[in-house]
């Protein structure tokens, strides 16, 4: 898992700045030009950006321009991809990006809306993800989705560790 | 913890689910359910002991209804997500640390 026990990690805020929207903001010690590029670049999505229970990025596929199109997938897990397709609205490196995302099996309620934002300010860069869900009770359908299945994974979890299988991160 | 875990039991989610619309019958959960009763008195008494459900007796039934106050399902919800998107940028942390360091290498080539 993670080996960065030594370095104190900067800390993620999760906000609800409207009532149809989840906003995520994280501070990196990087150009923002690294991170646009960390975002936009398939081999270097693959690098970092995985699924629940650390599922990798299988496939990434990217036509970085305005209407171009985007499709990610997770997995595989018991023989199933996690997939999810969206299109560029907005592209203005290294500052922001705007896509929309539909997952395969529409957890979300219909499409979200997402807007990333790179502030740089010193050397660092802040990083915020804002998602736009269709309506208030599409988020709130979707928070309570992410939650059943966030609980269904927390028990396989628990059951693994139970089982001696993940004994090596106890 | 203990209401993670009681949760965590997906016949018990959708137990709690049903409650949600207001208090019922054990049969009624019963019949939803579409498990035998002593399975679903098993789970009722976890959920119980987690301090999630509350019963009473009404004649010859027991009814069960929901105790709102350990269930701030936006916060399990947002410490979920938020523990997948921590992972995640720590390993972005990374990856960052190994570009920056080949970046300067690029810049004292140049020089």
């Amino acid at each position: 898992m993670t080996t960065n026990a030594v370095k104190k990690t900067e800390t993620l805020q999760v906000t609800m700045p409207s009532e149809r929207e989840v906003a995520m903001a994280r501070v990196f010690d990087a150009p923002r030009e690294l991170l646009f590029k960390t975002w936009t670049q398939p081999a270097l999505l693959k690098r970092w950006l995985y699924g629940p229970e650390e599922w990798p990025l299988a496939v990434c596929e990217i036509d970085l321009r305005v209407s171009g199109a985007l499709r990610f997938e997770w997995g595989p897990y018991e023989g199933k991809y996690m997939g999810m397709s969206g299109v560029y609205r907005e592209i203005a490196p290294p500052d922001r990006l705007v896509f929309t995302e539909v997952w395969d099996d529409n957890w979300t309620g219909g499409e979200t809306l997402v807007t990333m934002t790179f502030v740089e300010h010193a050397g660092k860069t802040t990083v915020t993800q804002t998602v736009q869900y269709s309506s208030h009770s599409a988020r709130e359908a979707a928070l309570k989705t992410g939650m059943a299945r966030g609980m269904t994974q927390a028990y396989d979890r628990l059951a693994e560790i139970l089982a001696g299988k993940t004994n090596q991160e106890i | 913890m203990a209401t993670l875990k009681a949760l965590a039991e997906p016949s018990r989610f959708q137990i709690v689910e049903l409650l949600r619309n207001g208090p019922r019958p054990v049969g009624e959960l019963v019949n939803r359910l579409k498990l035998p009763q002593p399975q679903v008195s098993k789970h009722l008494r976890v959920l119980s002991d987690a301090g999630l459900v509350d019963v009473r007796a009404d004649a010859q039934r027991r009814i069960y209804e929901l105790r709102p106050a350990p269930l701030q399902e936006l916060e399990v919800w947002i410490e979920r997500y938020r523990s997948i998107w921590e992972e995640n940028y720590q390993r972005l942390d990374g990856l960052l640390e190994e570009m920056k360091a080949k970046e300067g290498k690029r810049r004292r080539r140049k020089r």
